[in-house]
């Protein structure tokens, strides 16, 4: 079984770094977009394998079917010139450089274990409970909607806000647009569609 | 989480539920009624709104809801009296205004109504999710409002300005609560202090100074003033005086709690930074609005200056000091509110005009105008027997008992400054030859400005001593 485990994850961090590396050096920013999607998706199977099912759903759904495929439109819809942009880019490489050398560092804490204050290591509001004994999913439906279905009924009213501000803001009636009306034609019937004529050959209607 | 839970949690979340379902409900009745429903629907949530606050007075329990998310105390019920009175005015005004100017959208009060909604969790915020969710509602809301008349680059300009710097203020704010959290594991502000009290670290401090900026932002406080100006020119006049109210009132009641209650044992540590950003918002306040033309900007660098003084009061972290921030910011709401009635009204024949130097001669054309104005100017510089003397006396009187001096002497300084451009505008209305005279004032205008002006002098001599009574009982609810 652990090796079954071992083969996936070596499967997952192989494509998900040949995948990240080709979103960056593939020419076409079509092809740019799809490789991200195969990133995030091979993450979200990295993250299965750690037993974090939910944030790997969160990041397929998402990352994937909302953000990406939301990139995925304007690159195509836009047309880039990706000449400029590249050039533009290196002239960001010591600040990427940088966040790198930031982020490699994190890596090293995180995985060393070192806490800045490690008696804060039980001092949690809310600890998550063992895997063993439920898994994430479980514990975050336990607590979303009884403990905190407060703040997920605000969080419903601020997108509610959202909607409303973005119909408010973008939304204009204009005149003499023909509308599609689905219930008009679902209800449409051979009686009211169909007219049956009988054509004298070689005459036309 | 028994039934119990549930249900007391309920009764004490109770005016914030009746305004939830309501706004939804007006939206409905707004998309039904069609296009000419604004009027109805402003006239609904204006009485929605009185409803919330009649039921937060007479119904709701003291108490925390939802395992200490929400507090409601003494201190939480003043503040939400003010945004819900500051709400449903800005509603009751806004409708004639809308209507001539085109627009009129039944969208507008249902956003008002969410947006107080958002003011309300701020006000009983009692933890640092609850912090957050109450400022983004009611930010969200008043990015919208602000960009309402779409038709009007001014105002579009506005909202995207608000926007975008609102946005980054809610990033700082953001990481500042994630850096609290990850360096105590608590999110509730009563746990936070209860480690603070252990030991400061510098994660800590840091994250405090974050949420502190944040805060500041949306109190347009110096140095985080910067879209105050602007926004408050552009957007549509009855959104500022919506903005210059409520939404001010519960920025400083989160971060009068979020500092008090969550932070009482760093005290030293974020008294600097009060103390800091009190001076320059004294400061800048007072000399930058010298030199405007624009009422509604004069109005912005005015409302920098007034949060300046509050702050005063929440520097000095001791219960006269937050019975001063009470007491500051009821008066500078009414006072806001009266002075907006009149920037509503500016209005001749060829339409709306906003310049100081449109009010002059305003004593000869409309003497009773000119008169409330007058009252209120005088009020917002502070001077004696006015309600602004008052409001002043009482956070320079809790920096004197905590120390701090030097605050209190600033303060005085920059209002004697500040005096110089209220007189500016008294001056222009009594002495200066009489411009072209405004229609007359819409009769919910002249409800407005005449018990805003009263209340200012004469009716707070009378009431002042039960209103301060109040503040007090309401300022123990941390101490």
């Amino acid at each position: 079984m652990l090796g079954l485990q071992a083969l996936f994850f070596y499967i997952f961090a192989f494509v998900s770094i040949a995948a990240a590396l080709m979103v960056v050096f593939s020419r076409n920013p079509v092809h740019s977009v799809l490789f991200l999607i195969l990133t995030f998706v091979s993450a979200a199977g990295l993250f299965l394998l750690t037993g974090a099912e939910f944030l790997a759903l969160i990041l397929i759904v998402v990352y994937v079917g909302a953000v990406a495929i939301l990139f995925l439109f304007v690159v195509m819809m836009l047309d880039l010139d990706t000449t400029g942009l590249r050039q533009r880019a290196q002239q960001y490489a010591p600040i990427g450089a940088i966040i790198g050398v930031v982020l490699l560092a994190e890596l090293i804490i995180g995985v060393t274990g070192t806490y800045y204050q490690p008696h804060l290591a039980t001092a949690t509001a809310l600890p998550t409970p063992p895997l063993a004994a439920m898994s994430n999913i479980q514990a975050l439906g336990a607590v979303l909607y009884t403990r905190y279905i407060l703040f997920f009924q605000l969080a419903g009213l601020v997108l509610f806000v959202a909607m409303i501000g973005a119909i408010v803001l973008t939304l204009r009636h204009k005149e003499n647009v023909k509308r599609q009306s689905i219930a008009r034609q679902v209800a449409r019937t051979p009686a009211t569609a169909i007219e049956i004529r009988r054509v004298e050959s070689g005459k036309g209607i | 989480m028994t039934p119990d839970f549930v249900s007391s949690s309920l009764a004490i979340v109770a005016p914030e539920l009746i305004l939830a379902i309501g706004a939804m409900a007006l939206l409905l009745i707004g998309l039904f009624m069609g296009e000419r429903s604004a009027p109805t629907v402003s006239g609904l949530a204006a009485a929605l709104l009185v409803g919330a606050g009649l039921v937060l007075v007479t119904v709701t329990p003291d108490g925390v809801a939802f395992g200490g998310s929400i507090i409601l105390d003494p201190f939480a019920r003043f503040m939400k009296v003010l945004v819900l009175i500051g709400s449903a005015v800005v509603i009751v005004m806004s409708v004639g205004f809308a209507e001539r100017e085109r627009f009129d959208r039944f969208e507008f009060p249902v956003l008002i109504v969410l947006s107080t909604i958002g003011m309300m969790v701020m006000i009983s915020a009692g933890d640092l999710i609850a912090l957050y969710l109450g400022l983004e509602l009611q930010s969200l809301a008043v990015y919208v409002v602000a960009a309402i008349n779409r038709d009007s680059v001014r105002s579009t300009e506005a909202g995207l300005k608000y926007f975008v710097l609102g946005a980054l203020s809610s990033g700082m704010l953001l990481y500042g609560a994630s850096l609290i959290y990850g360096f105590t594991g608590q999110i509730q502000f009563d746990a936070i202090a209860s480690l603070a009290a252990e030991g400061r670290s510098l994660g800590l401090i840091i994250g405090l100074v974050f949420v502190l900026a944040g805060l500041a932002f949306k109190i347009s406080a110096v140095p985080f003033h910067m879209w105050t100006p602007d926004v408050y020119e552009g957007a549509p006049t009855p959104v500022t005086a919506f903005f210059a109210g409520a939404p001010k009132v519960a920025a400083m009641a989160l971060l009068t709690r979020f500092t008090v209650e969550g932070f009482g044992p760093l005290t030293p540590d974020w008294q600097q930074v009060i103390v800091f950003i009190s001076i320059a918002s004294m400061a800048f306040g007072s000399f930058a609005a010298i030199g405007q033309r624009n009422i509604k900007r004069l109005m912005a660098y005015s409302s920098i200056g007034h949060m300046g003084y509050a702050l005063v009061g929440l520097a000095a972290a001791n219960v006269s000091g937050v019975r001063g921030v009470l007491i500051y910011m009821a008066i500078y709401m009414t006072m806001t509110l009266g002075t907006f009635a009149v920037i509503l009204s500016m209005r001749r024949r060829d339409g709306v005009v906003e310049e100081i130097d449109d009010l002059a001669g305003l004593s000869r054309t409309n003497p009773v105008m000119a008169l409330f104005l007058t009252i209120l100017m005088l009020s917002l510089a502070g001077l004696p027997p006015l309600a602004g003397f008052f409001a002043k006396y009482f956070v320079f009187v809790a920096a004197v008992q905590a120390q701090l001096y030097g605050l209190a002497v600033i303060g005085v300084l920059a209002s004697a400054v500040g005096l110089y451009y209220y007189l500016r505008l008294v001056k222009v209305m009594w002495f200066d030859e009489p411009a072209e005279s405004f229609v007359p004032m819409a009769m919910e205008m002249r409800v407005v400005l005449g018990a805003a002006a009263l209340f200012i002098f004469p009716v707070y001599l009378f009431v002042g001593p039960s209103i301060a009574a109040a503040a007090e009982a309401a300022a123990r609810s941390f101490f």
